[in-house]
């Protein structure tokens, strides 16, 4: 897969938008400035050599210990022209937002989400952004490095967690 | 009391989380005029284990546990996702054998999945007969399963770099045995179902998804195939040795319940081709590379040889140490695409891995399947999208 024209495309397209693009087992991967992640987005989407319409999957990754950021971490799919690449957009963590790109793959709701209820991130513009997976009393964020593996959640959660046990 | 044919009084009712037909815990909020469906809202989360919390304090070789917990009826998938991610990550590669058990084995792992949804799928339209035949194929090929690991259900059986033992004696005559009766079974299924008019009239024209909209949604595997969208990860990007095989990615034209019957009624054909061809391929040689800091010495070496067991002991006690870096690799599994994306930070434990599950992605779709149709079909269209709780929720 030739992933040399994307990157090419998008700083022709974009110069000010991207902080670092690298290759690493031949996956493309290119860091976006938040500001700019909707535009990017949009343009790799309904460009007509690139053509990005499947969102393959979107999620968040902590990295507040080492550079004091959280990620989001965008996988891109083109169906008809059968290549991926992989956008990463870095947010200082004292300010956890970034637009959503649901307008853009509707598919994005539940992965925005999913990392809203993971992380924390806020996803500016989004439909519907509730918690997911865990239930309404659930304190914290547990993909986050400083959420513990075990431990107890509030005794709110007795009943959903251990019933009749304190 | 006045004729309610003419106001309009919404009700909100549940379905599930203890529905038979939601298949597992899934509950849906529905907003109903009459019958007919204003609103759905799906609740997920029920099952949530947090594997992906799980996965950052285990050694990668600890992680492939947990993979067979996600969709608990292809756990072969699972497996091979996972072992497939790291393999890139290390960028290593695996002997031609076991390259192409792993194939044989995932496609049973299809048939076995499919025929887990052919049958829940019928009994919730009321066709029970399907279910008890789906099911006495399914155990034959649960009963090869538990031949080559030992175990039924969560099977293990893929290690970094291969797979875990030789297949068993025995094991190609019993596989050979079930792909040639299985042909004809399918004929029985369609027989029972493909013209049968109550099953048409339950499923033709019900929950459709156009194109555009399966793509918008992230629909995958034959949930998407059903809307005649051409993409199958074994063709599109052949990983094990999937390019030496001829088969066929059969699509839907209507994006309805009944095309993506059809279309995994004829995926269960073609991977039936598939493990036939599997069983003549099959070369000689190693099921699982030789790389000292990444794959385990064999079973007999450990048990016999001094070496051996202290390389075992370091492995498991210290796990692999992949270089720093990140990769996604995805595959065909039976619902759809199954990615692992694994960020390495050089140390033995996994900095984050994120599962894409199939399921997850095609359950959002649920709502714009079945706003305006009947509660009935909600029923129906649930099963025709094939979801799996277990890597729903994770």
């Amino acid at each position: 897969m030739d992933t040399e024209f994307i990157a090419t495309a998008i700083k022709s397209n974009f110069p000010q938008a991207i902080i670092d693009s690298n290759t690493f087992r031949n996956e493309l991967t290119l860091t976006i400035k938040k500001e700019f992640i909707v535009q990017v987005a949009r343009f790799l989407k309904e460009d007509k050599e690139l053509h990005f319409n499947f969102l393959s999957d979107l999620c968040g990754v902590d990295r507040v210990e080492a550079d004091g950021i959280f990620e989001v971490v965008y996988h891109l799919y083109s169906i008809d022209k059968n290549h991926r690449v992989r956008l990463k957009v870095p947010i200082p963590s004292n300010e956890l937002s970034i637009p959503t790109v649901t307008d853009i793959w509707r598919t994005a709701n539940w992965h925005e989400r999913e990392t809203y209820d993971m992380f924390g991130i806020t996803f500016t513009g989004h439909p519907d952004l509730r918690k997911i997976l865990t239930p309404e009393d659930f304190e914290g964020y547990p993909l986050r490095k400083d959420y513990p593996i075990d431990g107890r959640q509030p005794p709110a959660l007795y009943g959903t967690y251990r019933k009749g046990k304190e | 009391m006045e004729s309610s044919a003419t106001t309009t009084h919404l009700m909100t009712i549940n379905m599930g989380p203890q529905h038979p037909s939601t298949h597992g815990v899934l509950r849906l909020l529905l907003e109903l005029d009459g019958e007919m469906i204003i609103k759905a809202t799906p609740h997920i989360g029920f099952l949530h284990r947090g594997v992906e919390k799980l996965a950052e304090y285990r050694t990668y070789h600890q992680c492939i546990p947990l993979t067979d917990r996600l969709d608990y009826v292809a756990p072969f998938s699972n497996n091979l996702a996972y072992a497939l991610t790291v393999e890139k990550l290390l960028g290593i590669d695996i002997p031609e054998r076991a390259q192409h058990i792993r194939v044989l084995l995932c496609e049973l792992t299809r048939i076995a999945s499919h025929l887990l949804w052919l049958a829940t799928h019928a009994l919730d339209i009321g066709a029970m007969t399907v279910f008890f035949y789906c099911f006495r194929e399914r155990e034959a090929i649960y009963d090869i399963f538990e031949m080559v690991s030992g175990a039924r259900l969560h099977l293990s059986y893929i290690r970094i770099g291969g797979v875990a033992k030789e297949l068993p004696g025995g094991f190609l005559e019993k596989t050979r045995k079930f792909v040639a009766e299985f042909p004809a079974r399918l004929k029985e299924y369609e027989t029972l179902l493909t013209d049968n008019p109550i099953w048409k009239k339950r499923t033709v024209g019900v929950g459709i998804i156009s194109a555009e909209d399966a793509i918008d949604y992230g629909l995958s595997g034959p949930s998407l195939r059903g809307s005649g969208v051409n993409w199958d990860i074994r063709k599109a990007d052949p990983y094990s040795c999937y390019d030496k095989y001829h088969f066929a990615v059969p699509l839907g034209e209507n994006g309805d319940v009944y095309d993506r019957y059809r279309v995994r009624i004829e995926e269960m054909r073609q991977s039936n081709s598939i493990v036939h061809q599997a069983i003549n391929i099959l070369p000689k040689g190693d099921i699982i590379a030789s790389i000292p800091n990444v794959t385990l010495p064999p079973k007999e070496d450990v048990e016999t040889k001094m070496e051996a067991m202290i390389h075992h002991f370091k492995l498991i006690i210290q796990g692999i140490r992949p270089p720093k870096g990140e990769v996604y690799a995805s595959i065909e599994a039976p619902k759809g695409e199954l990615g692992f994306y694994i960020i390495s930070d050089g140390s033995s434990n996994p900095y984050r891995l994120k599962i894409r599950p199939p399921s997850f992605v095609n359950l959002e779709a649920l709502p714009k399947m079945v706003e305006g149709r009947l509660l009935p079909d909600v029923v129906a269209t649930i099963g025709s999208l094939d979801i799996v709780l277990g890597e729903i929720d994770r």
